[in-house]
């Protein structure tokens, strides 16, 4: 296997826009808010950074394309600048290259960004968009939602779970996210639910209703990423490494391979957990990661991928997210922060905003809702697409001596 | 030489049956005399029915058992075809994955423009070398609180005509054409304009149409007494009775026009009538049809040993017997297009399908072909370069390999309410295909909830109409099985 990331490269300052209905704001003064944070985090000057990357979802709908909207909105010093998509694991994806730069030695610090400015477009949910002339001879344009209920639906039918118990381990993680979002300044929704009101919401896609679904807003996160020895030698003490950083993509067999998947989980997440335990080390997920940050656009989601990051056993998340194995004072918290559940979903944002609260809580500055045990380990994964075809990113950042 | 006549036949009805009383309930405030056609129920397409999908289903019922490759030629009849300008029994062509050789038409013009197109085919049928797919469907827009609205139904048949071991011999035909004006319609006219009714009755229905017959058993050799199956496509109320009486026809020999579970069904009427009596009929029948539109066709024919033989089909009976009752007055007219609702702005989506594309893909998406992998057998929909087998790189081996009339069952399913559909929620899906073959789609015909594991058949439906540049857009669906 390839040497892998490990240690090469360190979070030298972070920033993150406040996320929701950001009526105020085009999508360039939501980067603006995020960086500001960051480079007074990092203490560098906007002239120490060598190359940027930028990650947006939907081009048409907010900064046009090209890496030219970043730079113009920092005035980079005329950097190299390039903007990713990669659905919405494009936060994770400009993370990853900033970060490939670095430790290639071909950039001593080097931006990542991301950032989506969704509520221009006059109405809930994503926007709806062509995937392709061909594609839309063939292909069926569902929701969000509705895309992922389809694994609902497949994870139910292959472990033979009773629908009020799923819907009820489903509402569990939405309340979850809310009490804890409820702590989070920066979150949109920051509003304590209970498990009645999630259970009687109005039904968006079948199993899942309202307060299934993650919100939608804008937003802007920022990281400045350097190597370890420089981040040293700008007098940074505590330092927030990167583990792993590992993206996996479907190949079309999840969608036209017949008799292979069986509609009930992530298949690029399991692929890209194992690896991303490899590249850092981690033998033991369950004993090693002190919490994830992980892709809850819905509830069954998250509730699916904590068996594909092999946190629970197959067929049993439901039992342990009913059991609190994954609340803020759980065994391992997921979306401490309130996850997109809270924060809405930004597209090019998330993967950044998730890294942003996995290095607050390993620095212990989350405020009121900082991980009692001191964290070293932490991981976020960002999913784009849908169940059936799908791009699966994981980060893992640590403590230096972690 | 061989007999000349049908070699097999189907129909197809769509599912829902509006309620009469339904539409009389909303209009009786402005039209109380209809309370008198307030009986009953009237098949109504659903919002992605035309047609032309209604056209394909009779086509894929009539061709049960048969060797599509067989098929040399196809028409369509309709006055309400969705293209003016494209030629529509080509796209069923393209549904019905029959071979790029056939001869294919349009028959359109006049009520009897389905026993028109029979009689043609027919006539024409000792001359072809292969069969020819006679197929005749409406779905006629009418005015809310008109007569007709009350008396059509929707509804498709298909005859496949030729040479050979037919089920029904054709004895002959008789035709009288006269600019009779009881209706007309011209381009960008939303609905017929209806002359009145006693006059369309007494010179029309009855005084032009017993000429035919007098003339036509005449000229035929036909003694009534010898008639079993009379079918008069009419629904004015008496009309078929009167003209079975001035013939000399048996009252017992006249046909059932069907007005009571499905409603009158434009040009394609005399066709499902034609239907609906051979799936009844006994060897050795005699059937005479009628049709009526400017003019009156007769066309005489007799069932054989044959009709015993003919493989089970879903036909009119299957299809009648496969409804389901509509009270939702409303739904109908907005899916007809006579009322607009908000549909909201995800429903702004640019529906544009470029020519290219479709031109590429046409086998895939107008025929739901995929591909097999001549090496592993891999079937996969689409077809692609390279096998999606993950235990093998195969490359540009695929052969066609059409999904339409394979079974599938659903493997994951939700119903999508935040989606824009016409007909909410959208229901869709993961199927798998027997013995291959997985995709997602949309389902069609959806009743109840649907469950994974439940047992899917193919439908060819409207995807989605380009309202900016007036295109309809087909593809195919997956509806429980019945």
């Amino acid at each position: 296997m390839a040497r892998g990331i490990k240690d090469k490269v360190a979070i030298l300052g972070m920033g993150c826009s406040r996320f929701g209905e950001r009526w105020d704001m085009d999508a360039d003064s939501l980067v603006v808010e995020a960086f500001e944070e960051a480079i007074a985090d990092a203490g560098i000057d906007v002239s120490q950074i060598d190359a940027a990357w930028l990650g947006v979802g939907f081009d048409a709908m907010n900064i046009g394309p090209s890496g030219l909207p970043l730079s113009i909105a920092l005035r980079l010093p005329n950097v190299g600048v390039t903007k990713v998509e990669n659905y919405c694991a494009s936060g994770t994806e400009s993370f990853r290259g900033a970060v490939y730069a670095v430790a290639s030695g071909a950039a001593d610090i080097a931006l990542a960004v991301g950032v989506e400015k969704l509520k221009d477009t006059g109405y809930g949910g994503l926007p709806v968009r062509s995937r392709g002339t061909t594609f839309d001879l063939v292909g069926v344009t569902g929701s969000a939602p509705g895309n992922f209920a389809q694994v609902a639906s497949g994870y139910r039918a292959v472990h033979n779970i009773a629908r009020d118990d799923l819907k009820r381990a489903i509402a569990h993680v939405s309340v979850k996210s809310h009490a804890n979002g409820a702590k989070n300044p920066k979150a949109h929704l920051r509003k304590a639910v209970d498990m009645d009101t999630v259970l009687n919401a109005p039904m968006i896609a079948e199993p899942l209703g309202l307060y299934d679904c993650c919100g939608v807003s804008d937003g802007a996160a920022v990281a400045i990423v350097t190597t370890p020895e420089i981040a040293r030698a700008l007098g940074k003490k505590d330092l927030v490494t990167i583990k792993a950083l590992q993206i996996a993509a479907s190949n079309g067999w999840e969608l036209q391979y017949a008799g292979g998947w069986n509609g009930s989980y992530f298949h690029p997440t399991r692929i890209a957990a194992k690896k991303a335990y490899d590249e850092a080390g981690i033998t033991n997920p369950r004993e090693q990661l002190s919490l994830t940050e992980v892709h809850d656009c819905f509830s069954i989601t998250e509730l699916v991928t904590m068996e594909d990051l092999f946190l629970s056993d197959e067929g049993q998340a439901w039992k342990d997210v009913l059991n609190g194995d994954f609340d803020a004072d759980g065994r391992i918290p997921c979306q401490i922060d309130g996850g997109l559940k809270c924060f809405g979903h930004p597209i090019g944002a998330s993967g950044l905003r998730m890294i942003y609260e996995n290095y607050l809580q390993l620095l212990g500055r989350a405020g009121d809702r900082q991980r009692q045990t001191p964290p070293s380990l932490a991981l976020s994964h960002n999913l784009g697409g849908m169940p059936s075809q799908n791009v699966s990113a994981i980060a893992i950042v640590g403590l230096a001596d972690a | 030489m061989a007999d000349v006549g049908i070699l097999s036949f189907g129909a197809y009805v769509p599912r829902r049956r509006l309620q009469r009383s339904a539409i009389y309930a909303a209009n009786a405030w402005f039209a109380p005399g209809l309370k008198g056609l307030a009986k009953g129920e009237r098949a109504v397409g659903d919002w992605d029915e035309d047609s032309i999908t209604m056209a394909v289903e009779a086509g894929r019922d009539a061709l049960t058992g048969i060797d599509r490759a067989s098929v040399g030629s196809l028409s369509l009849a309709s006055t309400t075809l969705p293209y003016a300008d494209r030629l529509n029994s080509g796209i069923v062509k393209e549904a019905l994955t029959l071979s790029d050789n056939v001869a294919a038409f349009d028959v359109t013009g006049s009520q009897r423009a389905g026993t028109s197109a029979l009689r043609d085919a027919l006539e024409a049928a000792a001359g072809r070398s292969a069969p020819h797919l006679c197929l005749a469907a409406d779905m006629r827009k009418t005015c809310p609180a008109s007569d007709l609205e009350l008396l059509t139904g929707d509804a498709a048949a298909g005859l496949l005509v030729g040479k050979g071991d037919v089920v029904a011999k054709f004895l002959g035909a008789y035709s009288l054409t006269m600019d009779f004006v009881d209706h007309y319609r011209t381009p960008g006219m939303d609905y017929d304009y209806v002359y009145e009714a006693r006059w369309i009755r007494e010179e029309g229905h009855v005084a032009l149409t017993s000429r035919a017959l007098k003339e036509g058993m005449a000229a035929l050799g036909i003694e009534a007494s010898a008639v079993d199956r009379f079918l008069v496509p009419i629904s004015a109320k008496g009309v078929a009775a009167t003209l079975a009486k001035k013939a000399g026809i048996a009252e017992t020999a006249l046909a059932d026009t069907l007005q009571a579970s499905l409603g009158e069904a434009g040009s394609a009427h005399g066709l499902v009538m034609l239907v609906a009596a051979l799936e009844a009929a006994k060897p050795g029948e005699k059937i005479l049809v009628l049709g009526f539109g400017q003019g009156a066709d007769l066309i005489l024919l007799e069932t054989t040993d044959a009709i015993s033989k003919l493989a089970p089909r879903a036909g009119v009976a299957g299809s009648l017997a496969y409804g389901a009752k509509d009270e939702n007055y409303l739904r109908w007219l907005v899916h007809r297009g006579q009322v607009a609702v908000d549909k909201g702005m995800r429903a702004e989506q640019d529906q544009k399908q470029p020519s290219t594309t479709l031109w590429r893909h046409r086998k895939a998406a107008m025929g739901l072909v995929g591909g097999r992998c001549t090496e592993t057998g891999t079937v996969q929909f689409p077809k692609s370069d390279i096998s999606v087998n993950p235990n093998s790189r195969t490359s540009h081996t695929q052969e066609d390999y059409p999904l339409a009339e394979i079974p599938a069952r659903v493997l994951s399913v939700t119903a999508d309410s935040l989606s824009y559909h016409p007909n909410p929620p959208l229901y869709y899906g993961m199927i798998d295909f027997d013995g291959g073959g997985r995709m997602t789609i949309e389902f069609a015909d959806v009743e109840s909830e649907i469950e994974v594991g439940a047992e899917m058949r193919m439908v060819f439906r409207i995807k989605a109409v380009d309202e900016m540049r007036g295109m309809v857009k087909y593809f195919w669906k997956a509806a429980p099985a019945r």
